[in-house]
């Protein structure tokens, strides 16, 4: 296997966090945010992962585990609100939930 | 004797506490005794000091020194009251026609509601004017100077009821503001630069230190011009004597035409070493006199109401004293100050008798007839006229303006110019004059008389008319059975000396004739156009090119106007754009700012997530931009 | 081996941008498994297997497939499908977008300053993956788990409905 340059996968995690960012902020409803913050997740796990093949250790795919496992207990978690603010404010968009306004 | 100068003024001070503080509680018989007779007992003291003084002191003036008013870093002006001839000839004006005045006012004032209020303010004009002419140093000068504008304001707006009465009562006050504020800046000026205000020290200081024509008394002669020229009501600050006839007639008689407009006069003729070394502004003076004499006699023939005529004829004769000061010769002048008193003073008393007559009327084509209703007024009258007119070699008049126009006119060739503005000036006198007294007293009679002088008003009168013939006597010319100079002689002592002209017994009798038949001249005139009331349909200002020129100079050639609108309405402007105070809206900018801030970050706080996120991300953004590029 | 990483990286990006723009949460749910797998196969061109299989199981086959079920539970309909299109009309992006390019600077930026290192020839196996986490990593996988037993219980108790005037908290 030829050696990809470090600068490109992490160029491509960049890429792929911005996305999720702005994903984060044009979209209203909450399924969508949940989403957006699962690709960013996804991107911080694989700039890890390249740092990994770079030093050919397995420290990058490790963190990528932890990652991983931290991403399943917050989509959960996370699920489970969607579904108590879809009961409460009838809808799945974020700004109907703004009664913390100054 | 002369150590009871002090009462003198202390008198009318007295009489104005006690009316003051007693005039609601006391009968209106003992207001008017102590209104009256303290004005009185300063005219007896009078008597008695001025014998003594032209017995004794002769030459010098005479020094009171009462207290000390302040002694501040070599700054220690004294109520000090100095006595010399000059004082001495306006103590006795002040004193004796404001006695005559005030016992007319006994009963012209009787059925006036204020009747104590009135006497308390005139004692206090009197003793102000008294301390204005009696005083040693300037900064008194000041207290008195100012102390009369106070009167005038508080006598003008007597009947305070009518908003009329105190707007007059304002624009008098405001416009001679104008000239004091510049007399306080040429008081400052001149301790500024010599260290005293003390007036006779003032002038040797002047003469030592001050070439002639130097710019430190051009700006000083300039200076105090202005605060002549806004109390004795000259151009350019003329504009608040005619509006001040609001007030009750024997105010206008003492105030306006007798003495405190005369105290420009007074002033410049004290200060005088200062207009001798500033040789460009005493031309000034004389220019101001003759420009003025011939604005306020052309308005005066335009104008209807009885009282305003007196006005404009006031404002006239003392652009006669000022034209007499501003030539140099300093008792003509004086003289015609002295005459000017008794037939002006004569003149209005004359008028409030008609006006009370014909219950407050004062529009003269109202008025007619009155030859027969009225005797004794209408003889004083004329006699008064006559005087004004200057009639020839009978009246007092006469010979006070005489000499002033004989002394310009051999003062130089300026001063025939001036002087040929002072005969046509005397044509107009006398045309306006009898216009006024042909309207008045002749023809039919328009409004009845309800109310005839009694004792007090006519005697006043007859001994004012006595007066205004009699005064003549004081300083003949040489032409004249010798001549007799015997108030030059006087203010001799305290004047300088006119510039020497010889003036050969032929001039004399050249102009004097000019001036006769000018005086008779105008007086033909008059008759023409105004004896008979038939003849109204001939008065030029029917036609239709004299009526705008009727309108223009019975406005006082528009001056008013003009001030309005250089003045009054940009200061009117910028208040208005001021109401919402600007210095304050600064204030209130920087809190609004504030506000403003406030509700800016508040609005940041929305509650919207995605707004929160985007916060967060621009931070980021902000914060590795800053941490990378530098 | 690099053509696959690119290649795979192209898809991966294009399947993010149509997963974030979506209407429809399922097409949008569609997308992003489609952006996981490709890479999954992005992480194999790295010489990362493990975590291939890993992306692959968990994320692409649990975390989302979780979402989905719960947007499916939600039964929410096609108009709201029309609404939320409505939602991401033209003028939203802008601002984002904005933010986005200026970030994609930034990173360029970084990047390009320092010298190029290419990443290893070689393969992280799982055997040295698992070496790893029972070695210096124990406390962290034993963290790990922790974790995933809070979410656990965090999920069962919020969400649960409560019965109209069961409970005494508020509605």
């Amino acid at each position: 296997m030829a050696a990809v340059p470090i600068e490109h996968g992490l160029v491509l995690a960049g890429l792929l966090f911005i996305l999720g960012v702005v994903g984060v902020l044009v979209r209203r409803n909450v399924i969508f945010v949940l989403m957006s913050i699962e690709i960013m997740l996804n991107a911080a796990g694989l700039a890890f992962v390249t740092a990994g093949s770079r030093w050919q250790q397995a420290d990058g795919q490790v963190m990528f585990l932890f990652i991983l496992a931290t991403a399943a207990a917050e989509v959960s978690v996370g699920l489970a609100l969607v579904l108590q603010m879809n009961a409460r404010f009838k809808s799945l968009d974020t700004d109907a939930a703004s009664k913390m306004r100054g | 004797m002369l150590g009871l100068l002090w009462l003198i003024p202390a008198l009318p001070f007295a009489g104005f506490a006690i009316l003051a503080l007693l005039g609601p509680v006391i009968s209106r018989t003992l207001a008017a005794v102590v209104g009256v007779g303290s004005v009185g007992l300063a005219a007896l003291i009078t008597l008695l000091v001025g014998a003594d003084f032209m017995a004794s002191a002769g030459g010098h003036g005479y020094s009171q020194t009462l207290w000390s008013w302040m002694d501040v870093g070599g700054f220690n002006p004294g109520i000090t009251l100095y006595l010399d001839s000059v004082s001495l000839l306006f103590v006795v004006v002040i004193t004796f026609v404001g006695f005559l005045i005030h016992l007319y006012s006994a009963e012209y004032m009787a059925d006036d509601e204020g009747y104590s209020r009135f006497f308390a303010y005139m004692n206090l004009f009197v003793g102000s004017m008294l301390t204005l002419v009696l005083a040693d140093n300037l900064l008194l000068l000041f207290l008195g100077w100012e102390g009369v504008g106070l009167c005038s304001f508080l006598l003008i707006g007597f009947w305070y009821r009518d908003p009329y009465n105190g707007y007059a009562a304002r624009k008098a006050f405001v416009v001679t503001r104008v000239g004091d504020t510049a007399l306080l800046v040429g008081m400052f000026l001149l301790f500024n630069n010599l260290g005293t205000l003390q007036i006779q020290e003032l002038m040797q200081r002047a003469g030592q230190s001050w070439p002639v024509g130097s710019s430190l008394a051009v700006a000083a002669a300039l200076l105090i011009l202005g605060g002549a020229v806004g109390k004795s009501a000259q151009l350019p600050l003329q504009t608040w004597l005619p509006d001040a006839m609001a007030g009750p007639t024997p105010v206008s008689a003492l105030i306006h035409a007798a003495t405190m407009v005369t105290a420009g006069v007074y002033l410049i003729a004290r200060t005088n070493a200062i207009f001798l070394l500033a040789p460009s502004v005493l031309q000034l003076v004389a220019i101001v006199g003759a420009l003025t004499l011939l604005i306020a006699g052309f308005a005066a023939l335009a104008q209807t109401d009885l009282k305003r005529v007196l006005a404009y004829s006031t404002i006239s004769q003392i652009g006669y004293m000022f034209l007499g000061l501003g030539v140099g010769s300093w008792s003509a002048a004086l003289f015609h100050f002295f005459t000017h008193a008794f037939f002006k003073a004569l003149l209005f008393l004359g008028a409030g008798v008609i006006i009370l007559a014909l219950h407050h009327e004062q529009d003269m084509h109202r008025m007619g007839g009155l030859r027969k209703s009225l005797p004794l007024t209408f003889w004083t009258f004329l006699i008064g006229a006559a005087s004004l007119a200057a009639l020839p070699w009978v009246t007092a008049g006469f010979y006070s303006k005489d000499m002033i126009l004989t002394e310009a006119w051999v003062s130089g060739p300026s001063g025939q110019l001036l002087a040929a503005a002072g005969f046509l000036g005397a044509l107009v006198t006398s045309m306006y004059t009898f216009r006024m007294v042909f309207i008045t007293f002749f023809g039919r009679e328009r409004t009845h008389v309800t109310r005839r002088p009694e004792l007090r008003i006519s005697a006043v009168l007859v001994i004012l008319a006595f007066g205004a013939l009699a005064a003549g006597l004081l300083e003949l010319p040489k032409n004249i059975l010798g001549g007799l100079p015997i108030l030059s002689g006087f203010l001799h002592s305290a004047l300088p000396a006119e510039g020497a002209h010889e003036v050969s017994t032929s001039t004399e009798w050249a102009l004097q004739i000019v001036s006769a038949l000018l005086s008779l001249g105008g007086i033909y005139v008059a008759y023409l156009l105004y004896y008979r009331t038939d003849r109204y349909a001939e008065d030029p200002s029917r036609a239709p090119w004299g009526a705008g020129l009727n309108r223009f100079w019975r406005s006082g050639w528009g001056f008013d106007s003009l001030y309005d609108l250089l003045f009054v309405r940009p200061y009117v402007a910028f208040a208005r754009i001021n109401k919402g105070d600007f210095i304050n809206a600064i204030y209130e900018a920087v809190a609004g700012l504030n506000v403003l801030f406030h509700r800016v970050l508040s609005s940041t706080e929305s509650g919207i997530v995605r707004w929160y996120a985007a916060g967060i991300a621009a931070g980021a953004i902000i914060a590795v931009a800053i941490g990378v590029i530098r | 081996m690099n053509v696959v990483f690119y290649i795979s990286g192209a898809i991966a990006v294009v399947a993010t941008f149509m997963a974030i723009s979506r209407a429809n949460a399922i097409h949008g749910l569609l997308y992003m498994v489609l952006s996981l797998l490709s890479l999954a196969i992005v992480f194999f061109s790295l010489g990362a297997p493990f975590v291939a299989a890993l992306e692959v199981v968990v994320y692409a086959g649990a975390i989302v497939v979780l979402i989905l079920f719960v947007v499916m539970m939600l039964n929410l309909g096609p108009d709201n499908i029309r609404r939320e299109a409505r939602l991401i009309g033209r003028g939203v992006w802008v601002g984002p977008g904005i933010l986005g390019v200026l970030m994609a600077a930034e990173l360029v930026y970084i990047l390009a300053g320092g010298a190029s290192q290419p990443t290893g020839a070689g393969m992280v196996d799982p055997k040295q993956v698992g070496l790893a986490l029972y070695g210096p990593y124990l406390i962290g996988v034993e963290l790990a788990s922790t974790l995933l037993l809070a979410g656990l219980i965090g999920a069962y108790h919020l969400g649960r409905r409560h019965q109209p005037g069961a409970t005494s908290e508020e509605e």
